[in-house]
């Protein structure tokens, strides 16, 4: 088991198998964001207090979730990384580092989209929400390190340090906003709790989820090809590929 | 454990020889504290509902102010490495640099507080509880942002960068600090507070060196 | 089995190996010279050595056993001077000796200190802030360590830079008496050096 684990973490055996998985992953996020958009959109029931705003948790909820998920799976491959000083770890935690905080950002967003109706503000300090943002500057964090160093391994390494340490820092961030929260009083932005939970909301949400994690699996691998042909542009097997052949200065 | 002072007191030495820095980052202190006033109004009942987060924003915005000093002397003329190939263990080392920071960048910060605290007309009893949440935070500040530091070394946009990396991870420190002075001006105590701070402290000093050593060796390579 | 060996030592820079990979064992009173073009890889090589980097294909063993394992062993036998000298322009000679020493487990007094500074001919500005010394001088208050310390392996990154021909002498006479103490040399020189025995030779090359 291990040395197939092994087999694949080298770039040019990983190239392939990314290569042959990105485009099924892509028809499988399209067709799951189509069924759980129908589901949100069309299937589920308007809630009694919240009328049809409500629905925006269909992006929402699924989007907080993978922001979390994706920060986590980054931290993992830092983990590896550091340990097994293994090159695909850092591409991984790279690739998926813009997506997190794609999502960060739309869970952001669309928390501020739905508190507008609801509170008559675009934005509410609540706890979710105050942690989601902190979570947004730590991806932020982590893609300017990164970048700001020139030497790649060096940058993967640093960068691996950050997501650890800031993996590890999630949880007391998120109590001692809460903390905060509850000791200021503020407004609290509960989803989950005001609208009884029909099955059909849960269907959706999951389905969102699913094709949201589709979706970044999808562009990972494409992202992580896109670093092989960058890095080992110099190694024969990717100058004999055909899509770096071509384009041969 | 002779060396470790011996390192602390050296970089003491180093510091006095070098005071501009430092107290470049203490006059960023008191600026900040009275940009706030200024900004917005001076009515006194407000300013004493803001003191407490202004002083704690100004002293973790002149914390971050001294971290990428921390490493750097020593990385550009070649005495990290030897700390690196010390026959003394290396995260002793950095504590210890750690330990030297804080009393020149953070100590100052705590007995200053209160001053600046009379420009917001706080109560002694509040002024005592900056103090203290500044005397067991600002430590947590000097250990996580040394991470910061030593992963941004040699890196272009430093000083921003640090702050961008460990802003974040600062705000459970914030949070209960400033709460503890807020706690102790509505009058509930900051018991709570203290005892999470101290919680904090811990685990930070203790981690923080070994954090740093990765981060450094990582830098150095 | 040789107290120093370097067992397929590679290094890459941009991914591509910068040198081809080295073998080669040192003992006691043996001292070997790393030559190469500029940019060969020769201070690459020595950091390796030392622990400093991380190789990207082999290991250094110190008496048998990887260097990684036996760390704080290492580092209390090894002595490296690279090209940034470790020393800080506003403590005084004196004072940057003593830290260094400090620093390598093997605390000299003052007197021992002032002793070393002024065996270079820097006896008159040893307590003056470094800042004040010439790059020359420098090097020589970055070399009156070798004579305070006790270690066994120097690794040293071209430690004739700079030195007048005085300076030069004195220190091969340094490095001579170290050899014949039992100590080991790993050097890098673009000058050539006489060092009375034997110095082994070797060439880096891509």
């Amino acid at each position: 088991m291990t040395v197939r684990w092994f087999y694949y973490a080298a770039p040019q055996t990983f190239y392939g198998l990314a290569g042959r998985l990105w485009p099924w992953l892509a028809a499988i996020a399209l067709a799951l964001t189509m069924a759980g958009l129908w589901v949100g959109f069309g299937l589920a029931p308007t809630d009694a207090q919240q009328g049809e705003g409500y629905r925006i948790i269909f992006v929402h909820v699924p989007a907080s979730w993978m922001s979390m998920v994706i920060y986590l799976s980054m931290a993992f491959w830092s983990v590896l990384g550091l340990t097994f000083n293994t090159r695909l770890s850092g591409m991984m935690t790279r690739a998926l580092a813009p997506t997190g905080a794609m999502f960060a950002f739309l869970s952001l967003w669309t928390g501020a989209l739905w508190g507008k109706p609801m509170w008559g503000a675009w934005w509410v300090w609540d706890a979710r929400l105050t942690s989601e943002l902190i979570l947004f500057f730590l991806y932020l964090g982590y893609m300017a390190l990164s970048s700001a160093i020139d030497d790649v391994r060096r940058a993967d390494r640093a960068g691996a340090l950050i997501a650890i340490v800031g993996a590890i820092n999630v949880p007391i961030i998120y109590f001692s906003v809460k903390w905060w929260n509850t000791l200021h009083q503020g407004a609290s932005v509960s989803l989950t709790r005001s609208a009884s939970m029909a099955q059909l909301m849960l269907w959706g949400m999951l389905l969102m989820a699913l094709a949201m994690w589709a979706y970044t699996l999808a562009i990972v691998c494409y992202r992580v090809r896109t670093l092989i042909i960058e890095r080992e542009g110099h190694t024969d097997w990717v100058q004999a590929l055909p899509e770096v052949a071509g384009v041969k200065a | 454990m002779n060396a470790f002072f011996s390192l602390v007191a050296r970089d003491l030495r180093l510091a006095y020889r070098r005071k501009a820095e430092v107290l470049s980052a203490l006059f960023f202190f008191v600026v900040v504290a009275a940009l706030f006033p200024l900004a917005i109004g001076p009515e006194a009942a407000m300013l004493r509902q803001i003191g407490p987060g202004v002083l704690w924003v100004g002293a973790l915005l002149a914390s971050i102010l001294s971290l990428p000093r921390l490493f750097e002397n020593d990385w550009r003329d070649g005495l990290l490495e030897h700390l690196m190939l010390s026959a003394l263990p290396f995260g002793l080392l950095v504590l210890g640099k750690i330990c030297a920071h804080w009393l020149v960048s953070g100590l100052p910060l705590v007995a200053l507080a209160p001053v600046l605290g009379l420009q917001f007309d706080l109560p002694p009893d509040v002024l005592g509880m900056l103090s203290l949440s500044l005397l067991l935070g600002t430590p947590v500040l000097s250990c996580i942002g040394a991470v910061g530091a030593a992963l941004t070394l040699g890196v272009r946009g430093g000083g921003v960068l640090i702050a961008l990396l460990v802003l974040p991870l600062f705000v459970p420190v914030l949070v209960f600090g400033a709460g503890a002075v807020q706690a102790m001006q509505s009058g509930l105590g900051a018991q709570a507070h203290v005892s999470i701070l101290l919680a904090m402290l811990l685990p930070a000093v203790f981690f923080s060196p070994w954090a740093c050593s990765a981060a450094l060796r990582i830098a150095l390579e | 089995m040789s107290q120093l060996q370097v067992i397929a030592l590679g290094c890459e820079r941009g991914g591509r190996p910068l040198f081809a990979t080295q073998s080669f064992s040192l003992e006691a009173g043996q001292a070997m010279h790393i030559e190469g073009d500029n940019g060969s890889g020769k201070t690459s090589l020595l950091r390796m050595v030392s622990g400093l980097s991380q190789p990207a294909s082999g290991e250094v063993r110190w008496g048998g056993q990887a260097i990684a394992e036996v760390r704080h062993a290492f580092f209390g036998d090894l002595l490296y001077l690279g090209h940034s000298l470790g020393l800080k322009d506003e403590l005084s000679a004196v004072e940057n000796l003593q830290t260094v020493s400090v620093l390598a487990g093997q605390a000299v007094s003052r007197q021992q200190a002032f002793d070393a500074i002024q065996s270079q001919g820097l006896g008159a500005k040893a307590h003056l802030p470094l800042r004040v010394l010439s790059q020359g001088q420098k090097r020589r208050v970055a070399l009156a360590r070798l004579q305070v310390s006790k270690a066994k392996l120097w690794v040293l990154d071209e430690p004739f830079v700079a030195l007048d021909g005085a300076a030069v002498q004195a220190l091969q006479q340094v490095l001579q008496a170290h050899l014949q103490q039992g100590g080991l040399l790993l050097f890098t020189s673009h000058q050539g050096v006489n060092l009375g025995s034997s110095v082994l030779q070797r060439t880096l090359t891509p």
